[in-house]
C-alpha cells in the first residue's frame, strides 16, 4: 500500500512540473505569437493526428475528479494541446483549483514550492485572490525552502497587481523576520521591488540581516548587501567627517593621519562610529574572498560608500583580482575601478602594472585601462607611465592609438614637470604615417599650447608647415585655430596659410571653413594690411555657402570686424571679443562625473540613471534614533548586550511558528518533524559546520573607533616575517634599509637565498640610482636588483635580491650605494633561513636519519615551555626558526621536520621526541656540523621560552 | 531581475530565447545587432547597452552571444556572473557549450534555465542541486524517456538545497575513495623587446577531484603558505581557519570544483621560464620583411618546458609567409592573419628557431609596429612560485583514501613585445 501511495506521490510532482511548463505556456497561447519555447515543445511533444475535440468539457472533468490518476491524464491532455498551439486558456481557472492549488496543501515541502511557483507564475488578473491566498499560506509555511518561493511570487503578485501593494508589504513585513538564510535573500529582494523606502521595516531586522549574511546564497548576498548600503547612509553619521583631514583628494593627509590626527585634532569631538555601522563593515569583509565577482564588487562598494576612507583600501587586492575573470567581468570592474581611481589615486598605485594593456585586450578593455594608468600618474611614475605610452601609440588599433594621445595630453596637463617632454613627443608624431594619430595629436596639441600659450611659435610654425598634408578635417580646423589664436607670435606665416585656404575654401569640410573665417578675422584685426583683401574674399565666399551657420558666421563676423554706420558700439570691442585671452580647455577623465552614481550599479556602467535606480542619500547631519534597531527580545540595557541580543537571536531557534531548526530535515520526515516542534525545541547543536566555523567569528564587542584605528590586514602572513635592519636612516643620510628572508626559492640560481630589501627615503629630497656597489668578500655571489633610478621622499620601494651563503652564516658584506654616498652593510643569516623545506613521508625520513648517524647527529634534551608542548605549537616555534618542511608523523609524541640547504642541498633532519613533564629529545641529522649545532640552539631557544 | 535571455550565434541568429516574465519581442536584439555590426570583433561589443525602453546585458562564450534583457536598475555583474554560470552548466552538463549541443538538449536547456532562475531572480546555480534536479542527459535515459514519457526531472528537492552545506549531496559512496589536487598556475606577462620584465605575475587554481564517501572534512596544508597574496575560495571553504592557520579546512563538494584560486604576490619577482630572441623587420621597399624567432630556456627550475607555441597576430598588409622552422610546424591563417607556431616540447640542446620572409601587399606602406607574440607553453610537475601541498587529512570518516597532488604550470597571458 505504501509503495503504491509513493508511486502516486512521485507522479503527482512530475504533473506539477509539467503544470509549470504549462501555465507559463497557456498564457503564451493568449498571444497570436507562437514563441520559441511552445516551438520546442511542439517540436517534442506533438501528436499531429490527434485532433482537437470541440469541447473541453470531459478534461474539465477529469481534472474535478477526486483521483489523481485522472488529472494526471487530464494534464497530459492540456499540455498536448497546448504544445500545439491549440488555445487551452478556458481550462485555466480548472487547472488552478484543482491542481495547483491542491497541491499547496501537499505534505511534501517540494511539490508545496512548486504549486506556489506554477500558481504564481500565471499572470491571469483573475486569480489575484487565489495567489494573495497562496502566499499569506506559504509565508507562514514550516519549510523555509515554501517561505522562500513565497518570497519570489510576493514580486509576481505585485507586477501583475500594483494594488494589492500594502497587503503585500505586510507579508514582506512578515517575511523580514525570517531566521532562515534560505528566505533572506529572497525577501529583500521583494523588498527592493515593493517597497524600496519603506527603510523603516528593516530597523528591527538590520543586524539579524547582517549577521546572516555569509551564510546567504551569493545571489541573495548582492541584493541585501546593496539594501543594506542604501540603508546605512541613512542611519548612521558620516565617518568621513574629519575636519579637512580626510578631504576626498588630498592623497598626503590620507597617509599622515595616523600622526597627525593625535596631534592636531585632538580638541575636536571625535567621531565615534556606531556599531552597527561597524557590524555592517565587519561581517561584509570576509564576502570579499568569494568567488562570486558580482559579491566581491558590492562589498567594494559598500566599502567605498560606508567605510571611513583609510579602509577602503582593502577592496583593492579583491578588485584586482576580479581582472583575471572573464572580458565582461573586466569591464565592469574596470569602469568602477576608473571612478574610483580618480579620487583615490592611491588605492590603485601599487597595482599600476595590472592595467598595462595587451594587444589581446578588447578595445572598451584596453581604453578603460589607459583612462585609469592616466588617473593613476604621478611625479614619480609619470616616466614608466609615459614609456608604456609610447607602445601603446605604435598599436596597430588605431582607436585606441588615437586615445593614448588624448591620455598623454592629460598627462601632460596635469603634470607640469613632463608638460614640455609630451609636447615634443606629439609634435614628433605629427610626422606619423597614419592620419587618425596626426589628427589626434594636433587636436592635443592645440589644446596643450592653450594651457601654456608662451614660446611655443616654433611648434606652431611646425604645424603650419604640415598643414597641407593633413586631411583630417578636425586637426585642419585646430591647426588653423591655433594659427589665428597666435596669429602674432607668426606673423609671417598666418597671412599665407589664409590664402592657401582661400584657394582651396570651397573644398573644405564645415568645421574648416568656420575656422577659416575665424582666421579670417583675427588676421584683419591684427595685419588688415596684408589680409584685408584676402579676408574680404572669403566672406564673400562663405556668404553663399551651403551650409546657413556657415552663412551665419560670416554674416556675424562681417558685422563685427568690417566698420560700417550700422555695426556701432560692438565693433569698437571686436578686437577684445575675437582676440581675448581664452581659458585653457580642462583635459579630464570622462569618469569625472561618475560618482554620482552608486558604483557597481547599472547606471555607473551607463553614466545614465536606469530605470528604478535609487538614489544614495547623503549621510545625515545628526543620526536618526539608534534604538530603533534594538530587539525586544531581550531587554535592551547597552550596546554591548544589544549586540549579544542579536546573536543570541541568531543561533536559539525560538519555538514558535518558525522552524529554522527543520531546515536540514529531508522533506519525506517533515511531518514528523512538525508534531516534534510542536512539543519541544530542536537542539540547535549540528554535526555540521555552521556559519560561524566557515567566518570569522562576529565579536560581541562593541567598537567604538577612532579614526586612527586600523583595520587590521586581510592577508598578515602565516607566522611572523622577522624583518631585520639593514640601514638606519640616520646613519644612511635619510636612506633607509631592511630585509627580509621571503623563504622562496630563488629564481636567479638555485644555490641563492632569496632576500628582499624594502628600501625607504625618510629624507626630504629624493634619491637617485641606488645600487649595490663593492661585496666583500670579493668571491660572494650576490643577484643584485636593478639599480632604482629615483626614490621619491616618503617613498618606498621592495626590492629582491639573492645571496649565495656558501651555508655558512658568514655576514655577506656588500655597499648600498646611491648617486652621492655609499654605505656598507651586512646581512648576516639566521642558520634557519639557508634550508629550503623537503618534503618526505616518515619511512623516507627515517631512513635518511639511519644514514646520518654517529657524528652527523646533535642532540640535547630540552625542557619546553609548557605553552608549547602541543604538536602544532611545535611546529609553530621550528618553522618560525627555520625554513623546514613537516614531516607527517603516525607518531603522536615524535615531530619531525626536513630540509635541505640551500647552497649544496645537504639534508637537515630535525626530529623532537616529547617525554614526560614536558622535555624533549631534539635531534639534528645533517653532514653540516656547524649548522646543526647553531640550529639545535636557535630551535632550543625558541621552544623554551614562551 | 533578468528579464528574458536569448542565445545568438556567431552569424547573428536568434536560436533560443526563455522569458522569465512576459514575453519580450526578439526585436529587441536589434539594437544588439546594431552594434554588432559596426564592432571588427565579437570581442569589442561592449557588455552592456541601452535601448529606449530595456537594458541588454551580454556575454560571449564559445561563439555564442548570451544577451539577456533586464528593465530596470541591477547590478551589471550580478547579470554576468549569473550569464557565465549558465554557460558553465550547459558546459557541465553537455561537454561543450555550442549552438549544436544547445539545440540537441532543448529540453533540458528549458528545464534547466526554469530551474535556475524564478522570475528573474537566481533559484538554483549550484551545479550539484541542479545535477540532482535534473539529470544530465545519456543515451541511456533518453531511450527510456522516449518510450515511457518520463523527463529527466527529479522529484525530490534536492537535500543540499536545505542543508547548511548545500554545495554536498547526502549519501555519496564510493568503492574507491580518492582525492585529487591540481595545482595549476598560469604566468601572465609582458616583456618588451629586449626580454625585459615590463610585468609579471603568477594566478592559480587548485583544481580538486573528490570522490569520498560520505561526509568527509578535509584539511589541506601547504609548504609554504606565504606565497599567497589574495585568494578567492569556494564556499565550502572555512574562511576563520583560513585566516589563523593559514590551512584550507572543508567539507568537499562531490566531484570536480575549484577548490581556490589564488594570486602570488607580484613583490615577488617571477620566473619567466623561456626566453625568445626575435627579429621581426619589415622593408620600406619590396614590399617583404624578414622574420627570426629562437626560443630558448630560462628559469625553468630544471624541468622541461612542453606544448610551446608562438601565436602572431600579422598587420593586414602580410599577405604570407614562407619560413622554416627547425621544429614543429607552422601554419598562415590568411584570413585572420595569424601566424601559428607549434613546437612542442622544447630541447634545450637544440633551440627551436622559425626564420623566413614575409611577403606584403605591393604598394602597401610598411606597417609600423610590429606584431608581438604571444607565447603558450607548459611545464608539468611544477608550480613556478614554489608553492607546494604538505599534506592533506581527513576528518570525519574511518576509511583510508587515494591523495593525490599534481602541479602544472602554464604561459597565461604572457606577451612579448617586438
Amino acid at each position: 500500500m505504501d509503495v503504491g501511495f509513493s508511486s502516486l506521490r512521485s507522479e503527482a510532482v512530475g504533473a506539477v512540473r509539467t503544470a509549470m511548463v504549462s501555465a507559463e505556456n497557456l498564457q503564451l497561447t493568449l498571444k497570436a505569437e507562437l514563441s520559441q519555447e511552445e516551438q520546442a515543445l511542439t517540436h517534442i511533444r506533438s501528436n499531429p493526428k490527434e485532433a482537437h475535440k470541440a469541447g473541453n468539457e470531459d478534461l474539465k472533468e477529469m481534472l474535478e475528479s477526486s483521483k489523481e490518476s485522472l488529472k494526471l491524464e487530464a494534464m497530459k491532455r492540456i499540455v498536448g494541446l497546448i504544445a500545439k498551439g491549440k488555445n487551452a486558456s478556458e481550462l485555466f481557472p480548472a487547472v488552478v483549483k484543482n491542481v495547483a492549488s491542491k497541491n499547496i496543501e501537499d505534505p511534501n515541502q517540494f511539490i508545496r514550492a512548486s504549486a506556489l511557483r506554477v500558481l504564481s507564475s500565471i499572470r491571469v488578473p483573475i486569480i489575484v485572490p487565489i495567489m494573495m491566498l497562496a502566499i499569506k499560506e506559504a509565508a507562514a509555511d514550516l519549510s523555509p525552502y515554501v517561505r522562500k518561493t513565497s518570497a519570489h511570487a510576493i514580486q509576481k503578485l505585485f507586477s501583475l497587481d500594483a494594488d494589492q501593494k500594502e497587503q503585500l508589504i505586510e507579508v514582506i513585513e512578515k517575511l523580514l523576520k525570517d531566521k532562515s538564510t534560505l528566505v533572506a535573500g529572497s525577501v529583500v529582494m521583494a523588498f527592493e521591488e515593493v517597497c524600496p523606502d519603506r527603510i523603516d521595516l528593516i530597523h528591527k531586522n538590520y543586524r539579524k540581516l547582517c549577521n546572516l549574511l555569509v551564510d546567504v546564497e551569493e545571489w541573495g548576498q548582492v541584493v541585501i548587501i546593496s539594501m543594506l548600503t542604501r540603508y546605512a547612509r541613512t542611519q548612521f553619521t558620516s565617518p568621513w567627517k574629519e575636519g579637512a583631514m580626510f578631504d576626498e583628494n588630498n592623497e598626503k593627509a590620507f597617509y599622515e593621519s595616523d600622526s597627525e590626527e593625535k596631534k592636531g585634532h585632538t580638541e575636536e569631538k571625535p567621531y565615534i562610529m556606531d556599531p552597527d555601522h561597524r557590524l555592517l563593515l565587519r561581517n561584509t569583509k570576509p564576502l570579499l574572498q568569494s568567488r562570486n565577482t558580482a559579491v566581491v564588487m558590492s562589498v567594494a562598494q559598500l566599502y567605498w560608500h560606508l567605510a571611513p576612507k583609510h579602509e577602503v583600501s582593502i577592496v583593492t587586492k579583491s578588485l584586482v583580482r576580479l581582472l583575471r575573470s572573464h572580458r565582461e567581468v573586466q569591464y565592469i570592474v574596470l569602469q568602477n575601478i576608473a571612478t574610483m581611481s580618480i579620487q583615490r589615486k592611491g588605492m590603485f598605485e601599487p597595482f599600476m602594472k595590472s592595467f598595462y594593456v595587451r594587444s589581446t585586450d578588447a578595445t572598451h578593455i584596453k581604453t578603460l585601462k589607459l583612462e585609469i594608468l592616466t588617473n593613476l600618474a604621478n611625479e614619480a611614475n609619470i616616466s614608466t607611465i609615459l614609456r608604456e605610452f609610447q607602445t601603446y601609440v605604435k598599436s596597430q588599433d588605431k582607436a585606441f592609438a588615437a586615445a593614448t594621445i588624448q591620455a598623454i595630453g592629460r598627462c601632460a596637463t596635469n603634470i607640469s614637470e613632463v608638460t614640455d617632454t609630451c609636447l615634443n613627443g606629439l609634435v614628433l608624431l605629427l610626422s606619423n604615417r597614419d592620419e587618425t594619430v596626426v589628427a589626434e595629436s594636433v587636436v592635443v596639441i592645440k589644446k596643450l599650447l592653450q594651457t601654456q600659450p608662451t614660446q611655443h611659435s616654433e611648434i606652431i610654425k611646425h604645424m603650419a608647415k604640415l598643414f597641407d598634408n593633413i586631411t583630417v578635417p578636425m586637426a585642419r580646423a585646430s591647426i588653423l585655430w591655433l594659427i589665428g589664436e597666435y596669429c602674432e607670435r607668426v606673423p609671417k606665416i598666418a597671412p599665407d596659410v589664409l590664402r592657401k585656404m582661400a584657394k582651396s575654401f570651397t573644398a573644405e569640410e564645415d568645421i574648416v571653413k568656420l575656422q577659416t573665417v575665424n582666421l579670417a578675422a583675427k588676421l584683419y584685426l591684427t595685419n588688415s594690411k596684408q589680409t584685408k583683401l584676402l579676408t574680404q574674399y572669403i566672406l564673400n565666399l562663405g556668404k553663399y555657402d551651403q551650409n546657413y551657420d556657415i552663412r551665419d558666421r560670416t554674416r556675424f563676423i562681417r558685422q563685427l570686424i568690417v566698420p560700417s554706420e550700422k555695426s556701432g558700439a560692438l565693433n569698437k570691442y571686436a578686437r577684445r571679443i575675437l582676440l581675448a585671452p581664452k581659458p585653457a580647455p580642462v583635459l579630464e577623465s570622462s569618469f569625472k562625473d561618475r560618482d554620482r552614481f552608486q558604483l557597481g550599479t547599472l547606471s555607473h556602467s551607463l553614466n545614465s540613471k536606469a530605470t528604478g535606480y535609487q538614489e544614495l542619500s547623503d549621510w545625515p547631519a545628526v543620526a536618526p534614533d539608534q534604538s530603533v534597531r534594538n530587539v525586544e527580545i531581550i531587554e535592551a540595557s547597552g550596546s554591548d548586550s544589544e549586540e549579544e541580543s542579536s546573536e543570541s537571536e541568531k543561533t536559539s531557534s525560538d519555538s514558535g511558528k518558525s522552524s529554522s531548526g527543520s531546515e536540514q530535515s529531508s522533506s519525506e520526515s517533515e511531518l514528523e518533524q512538525k508534531k516534534k516542534k510542536k512539543t519541544k525545541k530542536v537542539p540547535q547543536k549540528k554535526s555540521k559546520p555552521t556559519a560561524a566555523d566557515r567566518y570569522s567569528e562576529i565579536p560581541a564587542v562593541c567598537w567604538s573607533l577612532r579614526a586612527s584605528f586600523f583595520f587590521p590586514v586581510t592577508t598578515s602572513s602565516f607566522g611572523p616575517v622577522k624583518t631585520y635592519e639593514l640601514l638606519h636612516h640616520m646613519t644612511g643620510k635619510g636612506l633607509a634599509a631592511k630585509y627580509h628572508f621571503p623563504r622562496q626559492p630563488c629564481l636567479y640560481q638555485p644555490s641563492m637565498v632569496a632576500v628582499q630589501v624594502i628600501l625607504s627615503n625618510s629624507s626630504d629630497h629624493s634619491l637617485e640610482e641606488i645600487h649595490i656597489g663593492d661585496r666583500s668578500p670579493a668571491s660572494l655571489s650576490i643577484h643584485c636588483f636593478n639599480t632604482i633610478e629615483r626614490l621619491e621622499p616618503e617613498a618606498s620601494v621592495t626590492v629582491s635580491m639573492g645571496i649565495d651563503f656558501s651555508d655558512s652564516t658568514q655576514a655577506a658584506n656588500f655597499q648600498l650605494c646611491t648617486k652621492e654616498d655609499q654605505f656598507s652593510v651586512s646581512i648576516q643569516p639566521a642558520v634557519g633561513e639557508l634550508l629550503m623545506p623537503s618534503s618526505m613521508t616518515e619511512q623516507d625520513f627515517c631512513k635518511e636519519q639511519g644514514k646520518l648517524q654517529g657524528m652527523n647527529e646533535t642532540s640535547a634534551t630540552i625542557t619546553m615551555e609548557t605553552a608549547n608542548a602541543s604538536s602544532q605549537a611545535i611546529s609553530k616555534q621550528v618553522l618560525s626558526v627555520a625554513n623546514v618542511g613537516v614531516v607527517s608523523s603516525s607518531q603522536n609524541n615524535f615531530s619531525r621536520f626536513a630540509g635541505r640547504t640551500v647552497s649544496s642541498g645537504a639534508l637537515v633532519l630535525v626530529s623532537l621526541e616529547l617525554k614526560e613533564s614536558s622535555t624533549a629529545l631534539l635531534t639534528i641529522n645533517t653532514e653540516k656540523t656547524v649548522m646543526a649545532s647553531m640550529l639545535l640552539r636557535d630551535i632550543k631557544q625558541a621552544l623554551t621560552q614562551a | 531581475m533578468i528579464h528574458s535571455l536569448f542565445l545568438i550565434n556567431h552569424s547573428g541568429d536568434i536560436f533560443l530565447e526563455k522569458h522569465w516574465k512576459s514575453v519580450i519581442s526578439r526585436s529587441v536584439c536589434d539594437y544588439f545587432f546594431e552594434v554588432k555590426e559596426k564592432a571588427v570583433d565579437p570581442e569589442n561589443v561592449p557588455p552592456v547597452l541601452q535601448t529606449p525602453h530595456h537594458y541588454l546585458i551580454s556575454i560571449y562564450r564559445g561563439k555564442l552571444f548570451f544577451l539577456s534583457v533586464v528593465q530596470t536598475e541591477v547590478p551589471p555583474l550580478f547579470v554576468i556572473e549569473f550569464l557565465h554560470r549558465v554557460a558553465d552548466t550547459f558546459q557541465d552538463y553537455f561537454g561543450e557549450c555550442s549552438e549544436g549541443v544547445i539545440k540537441d538538449n532543448l529540453v533540458t536547456v528549458y528545464e534547466l534555465l526554469e530551474e535556475m532562475l524564478d522570475n528573474g531572480f537566481p533559484l538554483a546555480t549550484e551545479s550539484n542541486v541542479l545535477k540532482e534536479m535534473i539529470r544530465p542527459p545519456n543515451i541511456l535515459r533518453s531511450v527510456v524517456n522516449t518510450l515511457t514519457g518520463g523527463s529527466n526531472v527529479g522529484d525530490t528537492l534536492p537535500t543540499g538545497q536545505l542543508s547548511n552545506v548545500p554545495w554536498r549531496r547526502a549519501g555519496v559512496k564510493y568503492t574507491n575513495n580518492e582525492a585529487y589536487f591540481d595545482v595549476v598556475e598560469e604566468i601572465d606577462a609582458i616583456l618588451d623587446k629586449s626580454g625585459t620584465t615590463v610585468f609579471a605575475e603568477i594566478q592559480g587554481v587548485v583544481e580538486a577531484c573528490v570522490r569520498l564517501t560520505g561526509m568527509p572534512d578535509l584539511t589541506l596544508s601547504f609548504m609554504n603558505p606565504r606565497l599567497l597574496d589574495d585568494m578567492s575560495f569556494h564556499p565550502c571553504v572555512r574562511f576563520k581557519r583560513w585566516e589563523s592557520e593559514r590551512v584550507l579546512s572543508f567539507i568537499p563538494p562531490d566531484g570536480n570544483f575549484t577548490l581556490m584560486t589564488y594570486h602570488v604576490s607580484s613583490q615577488n619577482l617571477v620566473a619567466i621560464p623561456v626566453y625568445v630572441k626575435q627579429n621581426i623587420n619589415f622593408f620600406e621597399t619590396g614590399s617583404c620583411g624578414r622574420l627570426d624567432i629562437t626560443i630558448g630556456p630560462k628559469q625553468n627550475m630544471g624541468k622541461t618546458v612542453e606544448g610551446l607555441m608562438v601565436t602572431i597576430h600579422m598587420p593586414k598588409v602580410v599577405l604570407s609567409a614562407n619560413l622554416t622552422a627547425t621544429q614543429g610546424n607552422y601554419t598562415y591563417d590568411l584570413t585572420t592573419k595569424v601566424l601559428v607556431w607549434d613546437i612542442g616540447k622544447l630541447n634545450p640542446q637544440k633551440l627551436p628557431n622559425l626564420r623566413g620572409s614575409l611577403s606584403m601587399q605591393a604598394g602597401a606602406p610598411k606597417p609600423e609596429e610590429n606584431p608581438s607574440l604571444n607565447i603558450d607553453l607548459k611545464i608539468q610537475q611544477l608550480a613556478i612560485s614554489g608553492l607546494k601541498v604538505s599534506r592533506l587529512d581527513m576528518y570525519g570518516e574511518k576509511y583510508k583514501p587515494f591523495k593525490g597532488v599534481k602541479y602544472l604550470t602554464k604561459a597565461g597571458k604572457f606577451q612579448v613585445r617586438t
